[in-house]
């Protein structure tokens, strides 16, 4: 079984479009205890790991990773010269930029700091992809507005926007021109399915989404449920028993 | 923390900017490890060397052999790549110490981990 994070990395490397075949210098922020990094070497690149926590990088230190590795807080910036790095990845790190741990702290502040000392560091026209988890729709604002006002173009990838297991946000930033943004994953296999929102001329009549619905069949339970969960309402969550047939005399 | 990371290293104390690189090494470990020889990822890492900062840290640590400058198509030089390969990827300094030559700053390295945090009268923020 395939660690998440190790998943996570995979696909923020494929997001990443590094030239193939390339060993390339890339940066790990957030780096914990390497789990992102080696398969970061296992794919043949090098790199160096910041991470806040001495514990996380002992940690790292007894795994024998092959990457160097820096104690450093990312909300004070990136201590390196322009053009060092030819991408960055971070997985779950970059929404801690959000809490304020000290009073002193503004997240937007300690944000711009972030992404304009990362801006600096990457090579023109690299790429960061930072997998994050955004408490609500104002935070990751608030991120990309930071990540906006330091140079970076790009947006967000939403992979299983319909699954609240498997949706994860990855935030690809361009350093350079305006490059293409990849398409997230989702369930349906022909991928037509569009992530991003659509803004057409003809308006669906609201009624006639639940015209196909018998009622009481197990697909209007689960429509029901679905409708009183969103109303923000406390919902038994689905199972396989979920709207299932009753014996008759029920 | 190997030699090809110190010399991208600068230091971020507020104020400082440009002139905060290099960062003057001192080290009281020093290790090498073997690593496995990639001469592709070291021709393309020798444009992003500054070849003086390296020169002064490989004397701090008395390493011998170390080339003083790129040579004429050093791609193909595979003597050149591998003598550059060890210098920036082999030696590991475990225990020692980073100094912003502006502010005078200390960053003490502890297996082979630099700390690079700074106190809050020293963020840019």
């Amino acid at each position: 079984m395939i660690d998440v994070q190790t998943k996570m990395t995979e696909r923020a490397l494929e997001l990443l479009c590094l030239p193939e075949g390339q060993p390339s210098y890339l940066l790990d922020i957030g780096c914990g205890t390497g789990l992102s990094g080696d398969y970061l070497t296992e794919e043949g690149h090098y790199w160096v790991g910041i991470d806040i926590s001495p514990a996380m990088l002992d940690a790292a230190l007894d795994r024998e990773i092959d990457g160097d590795l820096l104690l450093g807080d990312m909300g004070q910036g990136v201590p390196f010269r322009p053009g060092s790095f030819d991408g960055c990845i971070s997985i779950s790190a970059v929404q801690w930029l959000c809490n304020a741990n000290k009073k002193s702290d503004i997240p937007a502040k300690r944000l711009y700091c972030f992404f304009s000392s990362l801006y600096s560091v990457l090579v023109r026209g690299a790429r960061a992809v930072l997998q994050l988890y955004p408490e609500n729709s104002e935070q990751l604002e608030l991120i990309t507005t930071q990540a906006t006002r330091a140079g970076f173009t790009g947006g967000v990838v939403v992979d299983y926007p319909n699954s609240t297991k498997a949706k994860k946000f990855y935030l690809c930033l361009f350093s350079g021109p305006s490059a293409f943004l990849p398409k997230g994953l989702s369930e349906a296999e022909d991928g037509e399915e569009a992530t991003e929102s659509r803004f057409t001329k003809d308006r669906a009549r609201y009624r006639m989404a639940r015209q196909g619905m018998v009622k009481k069949s197990r697909e209007w339970v689960l429509e029901k449920k679905e409708r009183r969960r969103r109303q923000g309402k406390a919902v038994r969550p689905d199972t396989q028993y979920t709207g299932r047939k009753r014996r008759p005399r029920f | 923390m190997k030699l090809l990371t110190h010399n991208l290293l600068s230091s971020h104390v507020r104020g400082v900017g440009p002139r905060g690189f290099p960062l003057r090494l001192q080290a009281t470990e020093v290790r090498v490890n073997p690593v496995e020889f990639n001469p592709d990822f070291v021709a393309r890492m020798i444009p992003k060397v500054e070849w003086a900062a390296l020169l002064e840290a490989a004397d701090t640590l008395n390493l011998a052999e170390v080339p003083r400058e790129p040579t004429e198509g050093y791609e193909h030089d595979e003597d050149f790549l591998r003598k550059m390969h060890h210098v920036l990827l082999e030696v590991e300094v475990l225990e020692g110490t980073l100094q912003c030559p502006e502010s005078g700053r200390l960053f003490p390295i502890s297996r082979g981990i630099p700390n690079m945090l700074l106190n809050d009268e020293e963020t840019e923020t």
